[in-house]
């Protein structure tokens, strides 16, 4: 019971987390520099914002819930079973943040929904 | 070597870095927290201070990193993918390299999502509905 409530912490905490940081580093726009002032100056302006911020919360919430469920769970299940974020993010990256989800993509994400199921057994 | 291309080879590399550094990160971050009991801030203190979870740490940690870059120029719904291919991978690591017992519905639900995620990665990062 505790490894499924910390399963289901790591899935929304990851689902939060990702779909903050993905509006804030596209609201940002694509990083082309990869020299260390460069990427300082990058770290920088995103250190700032509010909402990046929020996302690492989560990212932290989820990795600390991660780190508590490899104490009890075995990594073949802990993994792939974080993988039920995938299902969501696609649902909510089509919603949020107005991505174009074609049918292969759906297709896919209810596979990975079925495989998260049969992890479960 | 044109814009277009330069572009795809860069989200290939960084995929890349997001794949190997995610697998090994959770494989060594498993390796320190097995049987471990954390209860407060100071077990996970302890904990983090250790040889394998420090190395698992800071994995991922490049794993965040490369996926945030990789992230301001590709969507989502193709970075999410690409990630979850590493999962699969750290199911096999566990197989082994932590001696887990994986059950025929384990496997079937780890091709399941590999499946999967195959399906949603393929094609162009670049899914944008118009301005």
């Amino acid at each position: 019971m505790k490894g499924w409530s910390l399963l289901a912490l790591m899935v929304a905490s990851t689902v939060l987390g990702d779909l903050l940081q993905s509006l804030e580093m596209k609201r940002h726009g694509e990083i082309k520099e990869f020299h260390p002032r460069g990427i300082a100056r990058v770290l920088g302006a995103l250190a700032r914002n509010k909402f990046l911020i929020l996302a690492i919360v989560f990212m932290a919430v989820a990795f600390f819930a991660f780190m508590t469920l490899l104490e009890t769970t075995e990594l073949s299940f802990a993994v792939p079973a974080s993988a039920a974020a995938l299902v969501f993010e696609t649902i909510l990256a089509r919603i949020v943040l107005k991505e174009r989800v074609d049918f292969r993509r759906w297709v896919g994400a209810c596979l990975v929904a079925f495989g998260v199921v049969l992890l479960a057994q | 070597m044109n814009t277009a291309e330069r572009l795809r080879w860069k989200t290939r590399i960084f995929a890349i870095i997001v794949i190997l550094s995610n697998t090994f990160g959770n494989f060594a971050l498993a390796n320190g927290m097995r049987g471990r009991t954390t209860v407060s801030v100071f077990d996970y203190l302890r904990a983090i201070f250790t040889p394998w979870v420090m190395i698992g740490v800071s994995l991922l940690i490049l794993w965040l990193l490369a996926r945030m870059a990789l992230l301001s120029w590709a969507d989502l719904s193709y970075v999410l993918p690409v990630t979850s291919l590493g999962y699969v991978a750290n199911a096999i690591m566990g197989r082994f390299f932590l001696n887990e017992t994986i059950t025929p519905a384990r496997w079937a639900g780890t091709l399941l999502i590999v499946a999967g995620t195959m399906l949603v990665g393929i094609g162009s990062p670049h899914s944008k509905e118009g301005p």
